[in-house]
């Protein structure tokens, strides 16, 4: 038996805005994994919610004019990984979500409630920052895009408005095109767990497939909010493919990361792990982008 | 009457893989648990828990709970009765000496872990309930507290319970020979190691929960609990009510594995529903309080002392183990005492020093789980036998072979007996299944960020509690007018099939088809004989004995009433498939229902036959067995993945292979777990549990799995008449040091404490300079 003081049924963006003006306690409810799981710790006790689960405009997949891929936020994570457009230019976001709870989860949770959320260790923030990842917000005064990185403001808090709800989440063509990524959840168990640390890194290589032309690295759990690593990130742009660049860029990551330590990790065994994270992770990238090492 | 294999034997269940007689509906969803059962208008009781790990409850303020609409009531630790009780689910004892300790009140002044129960709220739903359970403030006067073992056993510890100095529940010993003086031979090699084991929770799927209600000035619980007769004593004992005043109700549960071996809320629902005026009260607790507030296992901490020959012989061997009781006694010394049994009897050697101790902390409280004890003797002594293997340059096959317990082994104490050559043929049989012998020598000595190794363990189980406790088990049939059978007992179905292999045994016992067995599965104190139900692993074992005396007795009167229709001597008559037959020459006289029906409705002489008898069980029997297991550390990664597991086990004549197998896969499971990823974690600085939750606390899921491989050794048990014995918790058992040893070959690195998590395998690794 869920606290609830009342529910409101948003039938589209504009009546979502209309209700949270009206409401302007109410929490947005999409999926709900996230949400009822809060209220049922008492966190959200009495709340109201405005559900937007029925918003269909909010769902899907598309390519824009531009080569813009563009994620309705109430896209759920089992549909990205089996989205073509996904798997053909940002198959890892795919996988990144993939890996996200269990199977019910995935069917149920979205990838605007996954980041909406604000925490660190969301399975999809760490490769959306490492695709340079645009967040489109719709409120009363009309559309605002911002990068993902701004979108974070802290742990737990992301930059949304009164009354404004995230309608979409933007790939542009520039991010993508070139690029392969890999991503690696770390975590003590196989499933049914969240990241104790993610590592998301693309990579595009010059055309001989020698040299890294650009590399990018984000991490969830690594930092309050999900980070990129951009020392890291310098000290492999451009170097050639070889296992000592691997070496070094894992190595820079260490002046980027802000491990700590708590009951579910020491900051020692963290650095360790996001270490050999960076050099794995960036070693596949390479090697999927049609790299040898 | 020993259940011979005669001709026709296949017509003979016992054996046979036939489908659990609640299969259809426990697949379908039609089963009833407790809340299934539970009226709709029931009140919903909550606990207030402390939010200190030691010290007094001052005052307690209720005034805005009450004032939150719908709560009915709420009683506080100053309101409940003084009746101390115990909650250990053993059998009673008349003797004062060999009682549980009864330490416990329904709610507690003086808490003693963080969550202790200090009032209660009933209200009309769970909202109020919640709302009034936060709403309630508590004045607390804190003191220290203590959740290490042995920093609680140190003179300026806290104290937890007044009448146990220095923590101390209990601690005994063994003493057999001189280790002092035998250590002194020359040439001896001393390995010594200390051996850690976790807490750990259960994590059935149900969490427990009961309700109760009065009717006819009696008390009416119905709770998820695996021994309904006992817990009616407890709830009498609690309430200081006449036990014949409770009538207990079992229905299907979502599995206990030892937790519901205790009385947990039973009691104080039932002081519940007396105060307000014997509405119905519901008590269903969440996952995170079954965590916190019902049982976890011991961590046991234990130290190995070893002097051996070159050659392999054991000369002296030495144990301490520190067992971790939390706030409460339960179950207490029982666990430990029991790993400490194993220890001389595994490994014989002349010399053997060993002392256990109980010691209560400020943590959850300890009872039954899976294994009781063996899990974490077995992670002791099978570490440390691969360190002493490792120490004389022997493989831990070879040290094993050498110095397990002997065919023909007595031991003086409980009179069990190893009747068969168990250990050789288990490790024969894992080896084949695992190629051990290759893998073994392509793992030894390797270098690289990944690699293999294949480890293995034995354990020691024994079945039943016999000659520790009172052994009895109650059975009753009832013929039907169609020829089938109900039958009762008290022994418990708690998801591992007990009522299946009841059937199974009834069948053939009686003579009868499986389906025409009806197995009574609900236990209700006023109906279903006595029986202190499951536990031990002892079901079957125990069943065997009053199921067959009690056919015995029923087709006497079946036969006797033949001889009456039919004026054949009993002596030539047999039940054979539901028949009367003439054994003289096999003619078929009547079926049992022309028997039964023509019987009950007879103007001359009317019988209801029935038969009800209780067997008293004075033997016990071994039941012993391995794990093989290979494994692959990434070691920068700090990761260790499971390739290959078996289980091999020698639990006598196997009366449903399936349903074997289930157990041996279940327990497996729970052993992976225990190995590799569970582990409760209390905050160091207040004494909270901090991972209370399923998302926290790493369970292990069949995505941690590899296929489970389960196999038998089938050697008849000479105590038991269905020649049969334990198997629900052994499967658990050996899994943990099995995967630490085949660590410990991949890596080099002696792992000594489990989970081996990410996080310890770094702090080892990094020790061991793998990095």
């Amino acid at each position: 038996m869920y606290d609830m003081k009342a529910l409101y049924e948003a039938k589209s963006v504009e009546d979502t805005i209309a209700l949270l003006q009206k409401h302007p306690e109410a929490q947005i409810i999409a999926g709900g994994s996230d949400v009822l799981v809060q209220m049922r710790e008492g966190k959200r006790a009495g709340a109201e919610l405005v559900s937007i689960y029925g918003i269909d405009a909010l769902r899907g997949v598309t390519m824009e004019e531009d080569g813009m891929i563009r994620i309705g936020s109430l896209t759920s994570f089992s549909h990205i990984t089996k989205d073509p457009i996904i798997q053909k230019y940002i198959n890892v976001l795919g996988e990144a979500v993939d890996m996200v709870g269990g199977p019910q989860i995935r069917n149920i949770g979205t990838i605007g409630g996954n980041t909406c959320n604000g925490v660190t260790s969301a399975d999809s923030a760490s490769t959306l920052h490492a695709w340079d990842a645009i967040v489109e917000l719709t409120g009363p005064e009309g559309i605002r895009k911002l990068p993902i990185k701004e979108f974070y403001l802290k742990a737990g808090v992301v930059d949304l408005r009164p009354a404004e709800i995230q309608t979409a989440i933007l790939i542009p063509k520039e991010a993508y095109e070139g690029y392969k990524g890999h991503y690696i959840k770390y975590a003590m168990r196989n499933a049914m767990d969240i990241a104790t640390t993610g590592c998301s890194v693309n990579v595009k290589l010059s055309e001989d497939k020698k040299t890294m032309e650009d590399v990018r690295i984000a991490y969830g759990v690594a930092g309050p909010v999900p980070m990129r690593a951009p020392s890291a990130e310098a000290v492999a742009k451009g170097q050639t493919v070889t296992t000592e660049h691997v070496e070094a860029f894992g190595k820079a990551v260490l002046t980027d990361i802000k491990a700590r330590t708590s009951w579910r990790a020491t900051k020692e065994f963290r650095e360790h792990i996001a270490v050999e994270l960076a050099k794995r992770a960036l070693t596949e990238a390479i090697r999927l982008a049609g790299g040898e090492i | 009457m020993r259940i011979k294999e005669k001709k026709g034997s296949e017509t003979m269940v016992v054996g046979k893989s036939v489908n659990r007689v609640d299969a259809v509906d426990k697949a379908s969803g039609r089963t009833k648990y407790t809340d299934d059962l539970c009226g709709k208008n029931a009140l919903i009781a909550k606990i207030k828990h402390s939010t200190i790990a030691n010290g007094v409850v001052r005052s307690i303020d209720i005034t805005k709970a009450l004032a939150i609409p719908g709560v009915v009531k709420i009683v506080t630790c100053f309101d409940v009765p003084e009746y101390y009780f115990p909650t250990a689910g053993h059998p009673w004892s008349t003797d004062p000496g060999h009682q549980d300790v009864a330490d416990r009140l329904l709610l507690a002044k003086r808490v003693r872990y963080y969550g202790d129960d200090v009032a209660a709220v009933v209200a009309e739903n769970e909202v109020a309930a919640m709302e009034a359970v936060r709403a309630i403030q508590v004045e607390y006067e804190e003191y220290p507290f203590v959740l290490d073992v042995q920093e609680a056993m140190k003179e300026d510890a806290p104290q937890l319970h007044e009448d146990y100095p220095n923590n101390v529940l209990a601690h005994t010993d063994i003493r057999k020979g001189d280790f002092q003086e035998a250590i002194k031979e020359e040439g001896l090699i001393k390995v010594e190691g200390w051996y850690e084991t976790p807490t750990v929770q259960h994590c059935h799927i149900e969490n427990f929960i009961c309700f109760t209600y009065e009717e006819n000035g009696r008390l009416v619980v119905v709770s998820s609990t695996q021994i309904p007769h006992i817990v009616r004593r407890i709830v009498g004992q609690a309430l200081g009510m006449d036990w014949g005043k409770i009538r207990l109700i079992k229905p299907y549960i979502g599995g206990g594995f030892g937790n519901k071996q205790d009385a947990l809320y039973e009691p104080l629902c039932a002081y519940l529903c007396t105060q307000v005026g014997g509405r119905l009260v519901k008590l269903d607790v969440s996952r995170e309080e079954t965590f916190v507030n019902t049982r976890v296992r011991h961590a046991i901490r234990s130290h190995i002392v070893t002097y051996v020959r070159p050659n392999g012989d054991i000369v002296a061997n030495k144990l301490e183990a520190f067992s971790n009781q939390g706030a409460y006694a339960s179950h207490g010394h029982g666990i430990v005492a029991k790993g400490m049994g194993a220890f001389p009897q595994l490994y014989p050697c002349d010399n053997v020093e060993a002392d256990c101790y109980t010691v209560f902390t400020n943590r959850s409280v300890a009872g039954a789980m899976r294994g009781y004890g063996i899990p974490q003797a077995m992670f002791a002594v099978e570490s440390h036998t691969d360190e002493i293997a490792k120490a004389v340059g022997m493989t831990p096959i070879e040290f094993r072979r050498k110095n397990l317990m002997p065919l023909g082994y007595e031991d003086g104490f409980s009179k069990n007996k190893l009747y068969a050559d168990t250990f050789n043929q288990c490790m024969d049989k894992g080896m084949a299944y695992m190629d051990y012998e290759r893998k073994y020598k392509e793992y030894q000595n390797q270098t690289g960020d990944i690699r293999r190794g294949i480890g293995m363990a034995v354990f020691w189980y024994n079945t039943a509690v016999w000659p520790i406790s009172l052994e009895s088990s109650s059975c009753r049939m009832i013929l039907n007018q169609d020829g089938s059978v109900q039958i009762q007992l008290g022994e418990t179905e708690i998801g591992q099939g007990a009522d299946t292999a009841y059937a199974q045994m009834a069948a053939d016992a009686i003579g009868i088809s499986f389906e025409q067995v009806h197995t009574v599965s609900c236990q209700d104190t006023d109906i279903t004989p006595f029986g202190t139900g499951a536990y031990a692993s002892r079901q079957t074992y125990v069943a065997g004995f009053s199921i067959i005396k009690t056919a015995t007795e029923l087709k006497d009167k079946i036969l006797e009433a033949a001889h009456e229709l039919t004026r054949m001597p009993v002596a030539n008559l047999d039940i054979e498939e539901g028949k009367i037959v003439r054994t003289s020459d096999g003619e078929t006289l009547m079926t049992l229902a022309e028997l039964s029906t023509t019987k009950l409705y007879s103007l001359e002489h009317s019988q209801h036959i029935t038969a009800e008898t209780t067997a008293q069980i004075k033997s016990n029997a071994y039941s012993f067995g391995c794990c093989f297991a290979e494994v692959e550390v990434d070691i920068p990664m700090c990761k260790v993945k499971l390739l290959n597991i078996i289980n091999v086990h020698d639990c006598g004549r196997i009366i449903n292979p399936a349903l074997a197998k289930g157990q041996v896969e279940g327990g497996m499971s729970m052993g992976i777990g225990y190995a590799l990823s569970e582990r409760l974690i209390y905050d160091e600085k207040t004494g909270k549990a901090l991972n209370n939750n399923l998302l926290d606390y790493k369970l292990s899921t069949f995505m941690d799995h590899p296929h489970l491989e389960a196999q038998f050794v089938e050697n008849y048990e000479p105590t038991s008449p269905y020649g049969t014995k334990a198997l629900g918790e052994p499967p658990v058992c050996p899994v943990a040091p099995a995967i630490r040893n085949a660590v410990l070959q991949a890596t080099g690195v002696s792992v000594n404490e489990i989970p081996m998590t990410p996080h310890v395998l770094f702090r080892e690794f990094e020790k061991a300079n793998l990095f």
